[in-house]
């Protein structure tokens, strides 16, 4: 099998990262300095990884490995999403010769709108929790055999398939200046899978079932219009569109859906 | 006699049955389980959503034969058994294969986003392995969109009631709930053998906790960071398999370990591409020269060797993953023809993949989560510069040993308790952490399948075994289970505490790479027994030093190095198994190639490798056993049911050779291959 050349070039790379013990220990918040070797086609993961295998702060001061969420590492799961240099991403495609050229440092922070773990790690649960609220499935009859599901142009087969690429990564609400702890709004992504569902011909079955999810409080009207969350979503899933679609048909339906019960 | 009610125990509690893991194997089970109302609790290591199954990229395969081609179930269990060298139980594949074409539609139900034909039926395309259109895609990221799909069902189960059986909701209960972020520690087992539930832990807290349950079932995936970088998961240690197997769970052919040809490097990992950029017209190709120093875009078709063009002209660059990574490896480190790079001054151990014939809206339309991930990873166009790639380990065909029942048809007996069950009883395994359905090599497209087709049978066969149960583990006295809890945490104080003061402790992350370092380069695509005895020596080495590896981290939450040093463990087991499964098979078979043992040996090795665990970490090798299920003993061989495809040698170097039982074309085949 091939090994690349796992043998560091000399050159180092600089990480600055935000680190906390745990979610009720504000006390220990703290910023941690690591020089780790550069490695060929390295990315922010990589060099976390390195400081696992010899965790010393630049000061020489032996420390625990810093703690971060990852899983498939090619930008598919959502997993390793966190604030880089300011900007919310994955850290699996944050790779070292684009943000850090020149060995700049890297400054690497847990995302904020969601409970701390510890380090990098944050709990994105209430993501889960509110697509259970927007009733973001098609209702089958169930699993057995009932012949093959309604036809679909490949035009909307084109249209529906990027928006059915978000990971949950929550790139999105971290960005969305409407979505925090003490609002309910459900978020960007939420409101792209009320549109999602709804345009599959088994989806719009329940579409207004959907709908009336989101006409509340948290609901569509809680967006802002900032439109920060297109701008920073990995998948490019035009968000902003979503959250118009859903908006009209919402006030559609609050206008006239009285009229139909 | 069974217990009076299926849905509450003698004591009044919730009966649930335990599914370790939320991928598309565990989610599935998950799912018909509920169908047969039989209420779960699902525990994961991470959020379901975030299974390694997302990483499936080219699709999942159903004879549904929409483009005139002929195609049948009866053909695609042929070139399966074909295509895995023989070693695949055949009632197995022909289950799989029959209930294929019904899974894709339940999919298509459920809302997958499958690629469409101008009339608006579902798109086929190829894959390694057939000359049919087999392959049903939702634009390269299929395996996402498939775990999307049953997360989503599975979710709407986390707030269905669990119904007693007079139809009343028993409140507070859920049909699903969920452990997520919590790591599968051991099974508990009673006096007489029988699993009644686990231990996990709550990798937030780091609580350790028993859970109680009717059955269990491990749908945990495989166990490629043995190998240290490969195109899985971080996740996919392999530590649950290990922790069954050191239980007594057996392990069967451990050492078939699958390397796809393509995969572009990475200092983390490496990252696949598809095998469907071949099936939709990517071609492997170097330059005749060797020394030719020339772009890709400069050397003209005639000055290329497109080496599985010319090696196999039958089916060309959709040979099986096997054949297509060996005839890379000859190319590159045999007869030194990787490709130029400039950057290094030197020809590295890559290929070029070439789609940049193709058009370019064509390949977004088909192709683009792959294209991107090449041009976010390696940094360059892919739909106008070849793509650099080489072989990289994958998938594991091995893993827990599963039995099945065979029917009068030739196939496996519906709602049998048997079905996926390991040989602890009430464990039961499915998708890649079972050893069934892909033999000795596994066709593209094959594993999304087979990991639903498991859920589907794993579900109503755990249904049943539960059903048989004359008490429930929830009537089982407490102290089963506290043990089973005090022993884990136990182990944990130990890893949290051993060699804290010593000076020369050893890093974890460091002996993995070592550990990862030698089975990467000694066990994968040409093993040799020389060298796999050093692989063993090592492992054992190791085995030896992991008992003054220390902790670094201390912390009592979210501790991921306690937690790694756990794997870690596991994972030189688990490596022992492959080593020494690899070392004692003398034949080339699927994925598994000797040099000095260039032919498949039938008379000698076909057969399944049954793997069991000894104290002081030795494995023992068998020919058989027996186990307990639902009450009944079963006497178990290391035969391969070889009952609807009787063995031929592999010729891709011939159109239609896989297919040509079925096809009715292999005396003509035979005729030719006297000829040639």
């Amino acid at each position: 099998m091939s090994e690349k050349n796992d043998k560091g070039t000399g050159r180092l790379v600089h990480l600055r990262v935000k680190r906390q013990d745990g979610p009720d220990l504000p006390d220990t918040s703290r910023w941690e300095e690591f020089k780790v070797p550069y490695l060929p086609q390295m990315n922010v993961i990589s060099a976390l990884q390195q400081v696992q295998k010899d965790p010393k702060t630049v000061e020489g001061k032996e420390v625990a490995p810093v703690v971060w969420e990852s899983s498939c590492l090619e930008e598919v799961c959502g997993a390793c999403t966190m604030i880089i240099n300011g900007r919310v991403r994955q850290a699996c495609s944050a790779l070292v010769d684009q943000i850090a050229p020149n060995g700049e440092t890297i400054n690497v922070e847990p995302m904020t709108k969601f409970p701390l773990v510890r380090d990098l790690v944050v709990d994105r649960e209430r993501m889960f929790q509110d697509m259970k609220k927007v009733h973001a499935w098609i209702d089958i009859d169930g699993t057995h055999e009932l012949g093959a599901g309604p036809r679909e142009s490949p035009e909307a087969q084109e249209e529906r398939y990027p928006l059915s690429r978000c990971m949950t990564c929550g790139c999105c609400v971290e960005a969305c200046p409407q979505y925090n702890d003490s609002t309910k709004f459900v978020g960007p992504f939420a409101l792209n899978l009320v549109r999602l569902f709804n345009m599959h011909p088994s989806g719009a079955l329940h579409k207004n079932e959907r709908l009336e999810t989101v006409m509340g409080e948290g609901g569509v009207q809680d967006c802002g219009k900032s439109q920060n969350c297109v701008e920073v979503c990995p998948k490019e899933i035009p968000l902003v569109d979503s959250i118009a679609v859903v908006s009209r048909d919402a006030t559609k339906r609050l206008l006239f859906g009285w009229l139909l019960k | 006699m069974a217990a009076k009610s299926t849905i509450r125990s003698e004591g009044g509690k919730v009966r649930r049955v335990i599914v370790i893991g939320g991928g598309l194997a565990g989610l599935m089970t998950v799912i018909k389980l509920c169908e047969a109302k039989v209420p779960v609790d699902l525990i994961s290591l991470v959020p379901v959503k975030r299974s390694h199954s997302v990483c499936a990229q080219g699709g999942i395969n159903a004879s549904v034969n929409t483009k005139g081609e002929g195609d049948s179930p009866q053909i695609h269990l042929e070139e399966t058994a074909y295509g895995g060298d023989f070693l695949a139980n055949q009632p197995m594949v022909k289950g799989m294969a029959e209930a294929a074409p019904g899974i894709v539609f339940m999919l298509d139900r459920m809302g997958v986003p499958f690629n469409r034909t101008p009339e608006g039926l579902l798109d086929f395309r190829r894959f390694g392995g057939t000359l049919f259109h087999r392959t049903a895609f939702a634009g390269a990221t299929t395996g996402q969109q498939l775990l999307y799909a049953l997360d989503e069902q599975v979710r709407r189960y986390e707030i269905a009631d669990v119904i007693d059986e007079h139809g009343v909701s028993i409140p507070g209960e859920k049909m699903v709930r969920k452990f997520e972020f919590w790591d599968f520690l051991q099974v508990i087992q009673d006096e007489s053998g029988t699993c009644v539930g686990c231990v996990a832990q709550d990798l937030k807290t780091m609580q350790i906790k028993f859970f109680q349950g009717d059955a269990v079932v491990l749908a945990t995936g495989g166990s490629g960071i043995v190998f240290g970088r490969s195109t899985m998961s971080v996740i996919c240690t392999g530590t649950a398999a290990s922790s069954v197997y050191q239980q007594g769970a057996v392990y069967a052919n451990g050492e078939f370990i699958q390397v796809h040809p393509t995969a572009i490097p990475g200092a983390d990992k490496l990252r696949l591409i598809s095998e469907s950029a071949r099936g939709e017209g990517g071609r492997v190709w170097v330059p005749k020269d060797a020394a030719d120093k020339r772009s890709p875009k400069d050397i003209p078709e005639k000055e290329r060797d497109y080496v599985l063009e010319r090696m196999y002209p039958g089916y060309g660059n959709l040979v099986p993953r096997d054949i297509a990574s060996r005839a890379i490896f000859k190319t590159c480190f045999h007869e030194g023809r990787g490709v130029f790079n400039p950057k290094t001054g030197r020809n590295e151990n890559e290929v070029y993949l070439d789609l940049t014939h193709k058009d370019e809206t064509f390949l977004r339309n088909k192709l683009a989560g792959i294209l991107e991930i090449y041009e976010k990873f390696a940094g360059v166009d892919p739909y106008h510069n070849p793509m650099k790639v080489f072989p990289a380990v994958h998938y594991s065909m091995g893993g827990l040993w599963v039995d099945f029942e065979r029917n009068a048809r030739g196939s496996i007996e519906a709602g049998s308790p048997r079905n996926h069950a390991t040989s602890i009883p009430g464990l039961y395994a499915v998708g890649e952490v079972d050893y069934q359905y892909h033999g000795a090599n596994r066709l593209g497209a094959n594993s999304l399948l087979s990991c639903i087709y498991g859920g589907m049978v794993t579900g109503p066969s755990v249904a049943s075994y539960q059903k048989s149960l004359a008490k429930s583990a929830y009537d089982l006295p407490k102290s089963i289970f506290e043990k089973a809890e005090k022993r884990s945490q136990d182990d944990y104080t130990r890893i949290l505490k051993q060699n804290q003061d010593k000076a020369n402790a050893e890093n974890p992350y460091r002996l993995h790479q070592e550990l990862g370092d030698t089975m990467l380069r000694d066990c994968t695509i040409e093993r040799d027994n020389k060298t796999l005895d050093k692989v063993i020596e090592k492992i054992s080495e190791l085995d030896a030093r992991v008992k003054n590896v220390k902790c670094t981290d201390p912390s009592p939450r979210a501790n991921q190095g306690a937690q790694f040093v756990r794997h870690l463990e596991n994972m030189l087991v688990l490596a022992r198994v492959i080593a020494q499964g690899a070392r004692n098979r003398d034949e080339s078979r699927g994925a598994h190639y000797k040099p000095d043992f260039p032919k498949r040996n039938d008379a000698e090795w076909s057969r399944t490798t049954l793997a069991k665990h000894e104290t002081k970490g030795a494995v023992k090798y068998v020919k058989e056993f027996s186990y307990t299920n639902a009450g009944k003993t079963v006497n178990v061989t290391d035969a391969v049911d070889l009952s609807l495809v009787t063995p031929r040698e592999r010729k891709y170097e011939q159109a239609g050779a896989a297919s040509a039982a079925a096809t009715g074309k292999l005396s003509e085949g035979k005729t030719e291959q006297k000829g040639a």
